[in-house]
């Protein structure tokens, strides 16, 4: 285990130092948060999963950076418009997933309660 | 400037996580998506401070135009959830592709290394394929247009590989490549072009009750799609919540692979519930059905009732009415619990959802392992709108399709009734064995009128 740490943090500290390979290091990032995500989402309560899963729609939405970076960039833009169309359809498609995934979750969460039995 | 917005990107990640975290008690869920929002809202400020982006006035019309279509697609009943699910995913993968593809055209051939290339092909053929994947599926599920029931034809198999082959000989070209001279921009479209028909050959052949474990697939596809465009553009906060998006769906479709007892090929291939079995016509098996009134008084004399809720209760939208039932039967101090099976509905957790829009108390609906065992203890197991979950034959008939698959024991209750239109076999075009038990009770009708009339009946009897 410990021989498979040091090789880990080898290779990330090799791949730092030559530059090119920070590709590495978001593998290595990829791995990790795969990890941490798998772990977590085995907790959640299946109660929850419909919620969840319009959640982690609304949070891979994320994607909506970059397709800020690729619309509004001034460097693409001196090449054309093909950037900026793109973008726009990326922005667009991840816009309404923001709005759609997180009103969603919201109103079904508002919806689980906890309440006493009707009394008779 | 930079250093300022990488923190941002730092502090929506560590956001994200416990965003998901949160959501693992419905007590704190409701704080996962304050984090989540505050973390989207930080990011996109970020990003639009980055010194490059320079043009706001299509970012600002795009926004706009998706908030606005975004707002509707929240408002959708909850019965229709499972398809708002599957349109998100499209629109996630639509993202991905057309923000792999502006890469590829604009990127100079030496930025285009290897690795770059390797991620935007695994961008845009996961983009591509979860993008009409995700809307057939959508399709599927609102019955329109395209079969619920799976679509097989002659060398299916082989056109599917064939398919499969093509886009990964193409992408291994572009990749060996990686440039964008002319060819590679044709093998390039061709590749988006052919992960588009993928995408419908592989959903084509999936029937309506395998929709949970595709609608898991798809959403961890779509996470993927969002990784890969994180290597693209060396953002580490993509590469985060992508993954965590994508572990997620893989998370879920092993969660309802187990519950199905199959395995991903199976689903994805299996065209499962595409034979009809033919039932053996000859014998003609007894069944018992009854009236609204006996079921009544037979509930009312009960103590302990589980309800078994389906497909059907959904169909019928007979969830509030259910709830009466259930005010009714508590008032008599009779308990009522719900049995819920991972793979009831048509996506993960639908069951819930759906009766807890109908105001039931969420630590009434219990998972199948931790009613399973109160089973024989229990009075009446009230089935609506279930059928293979709770076929015995998963459990003794070996040569049962779904033998192995977990199931709710109702057969195992004192007595069993069962709320179903007419004796035809479910969505697996199996023979439930469960109605032919001599203590079982047939009522046959519409879901939410039988209830209801059910619930008449009770009021009637006093109280």
């Amino acid at each position: 285990m410990s021989n498979w740490l040091i090789l880990a943090s080898e290779a990330a500290t090799a791949s730092y130092e030559s530059g090119p390979s920070k590709n590495t290091l978001y593998l290595f990032i990829f791995l990790l948060a795969s990890f941490v995500g798998m772990d977590v989402i085995r907790k959640v309560s299946p109660l929850l999963h419909t919620p969840l899963m319009s959640l982690t729609n609304a949070i891979s939405a994320i994607s909506i950076v970059g397709a800020i970076v690729v619309c509004g960039s001034a460097h693409y833009r001196e090449k054309g418009t093909l950037g900026m169309w793109l973008g726009a359809i990326a922005l667009f498609a991840a816009m309404t997933n923001i709005v759609s995934g997180f009103l969603i979750t919201d109103r079904m969460l508002k919806m689980f309660k906890k309440r006493e039995a009707v009394k008779p | 400037m930079t250093s300022v917005i990488y923190f941002i990107y730092l502090v929506a990640a560590a956001l994200f996580v416990l965003s998901l975290k949160w959501m693992n008690t419905p007590t704190t869920a409701r704080r996962g998506v304050i984090a989540g929002v505050v973390a989207m809202a930080a990011s996109i400020v970020g990003t639009m401070i980055l010194p490059d982006v320079q043009h706001y006035r299509a970012i600002l019309i795009a926004m706009i135009l998706g908030a606005g279509l975004g707002i509707p697609l929240a408002m959708v009943p909850l019965t229709a959830v499972p398809q708002r699910t599957a349109l998100s995913h499209a629109f996630g993968a639509l993202a991905a592709a057309a923000v792999g593809a502006a890469k590829f055209f604009l990127l100079t051939s030496e930025q285009l290394t290897p690795f770059i290339t390797t991620a935007i092909v695994f961008e845009v053929v996961l983009g591509g394929l979860t993008l009409t994947g995700s809307v057939m599926a959508a399709l599927k599920l609102m019955e329109k247009w395209v079969p619920t029931r799976p679509v097989t034809y002659a060398n299916q198999k082989v056109v599917n590989f064939g398919v499969i082959g093509l886009v990964v000989v193409m992408s291994i070209f572009l990749i060996v490549r990686n440039d964008n001279t002319m060819l590679s921009s044709i093998l390039f479209m061709a590749v988006l072009v052919l992960s588009l028909v993928w995408g419908v050959l592989l959903i084509l052949p999936i029937g309506g009750a395998d929709m949970p474990t595709v609608i898991s697939i798809l959403n961890s596809f779509a996470g993927l799609s969002a990784v890969a465009m994180g290597f693209v553009l060396d953002i580490p906060l993509l590469i985060v919540a992508g993954a965590l998006d994508g572990s997620s769906g893989f998370i879920l479709s092993i969660i309802m692979c187990r519950a199905m007892n199959r395995s991903f090929t199976n689903v994805l291939f299996g065209a499962f519930g595409q034979v009809q079995t033919a039932a053996a016509a000859g014998e003609q098996k007894t069944y018992r059905s009854a009236t609204p009134e006996e079921a009544a008084s037979i509930l009312d004399s009960a103590g302990s009732v589980v309800v078994v809720p389906g497909y059907g209760m959904a169909v019928a939208q007979a969830q509030h009415k259910v709830r009466e039932l259930y005010d009714s039967l508590t008032k008599r101090g009779i308990d009522v619990k719900f049995a819920i099976h991972p793979v009831a509905g048509r996506m993960p957790g639908h069951m819930n959802v759906l009766l807890a829009e109908a105001d039931i108390p969420y630590d009434k609906l219990i998972e199948m392992d931790e009613i399973n065992p109160e089973m024989p203890q229990t009075d009446v197991a009230l089935i609506i709108g279930a059928n293979d979950v709770t076929n015995p034959a998963a459990r003794t008939d070996k040569s049962s399709p779904i033998y192995g698959m977990p199931i709710i024991d109702v057969d195992k209750a004192r007595n069993v009734m069962v709320v179903k239109r007419s004796m035809n076999p479910g969505f697996a075009g199996i023979d439930n064995e469960l109605y032919y038990l001599p203590r079982t009770m047939m009522l046959f009708g519409d879901a939410k009128g039988f209830v209801g009339d059910i619930v008449k009946e009770l009021a009637h009897a006093g109280h």
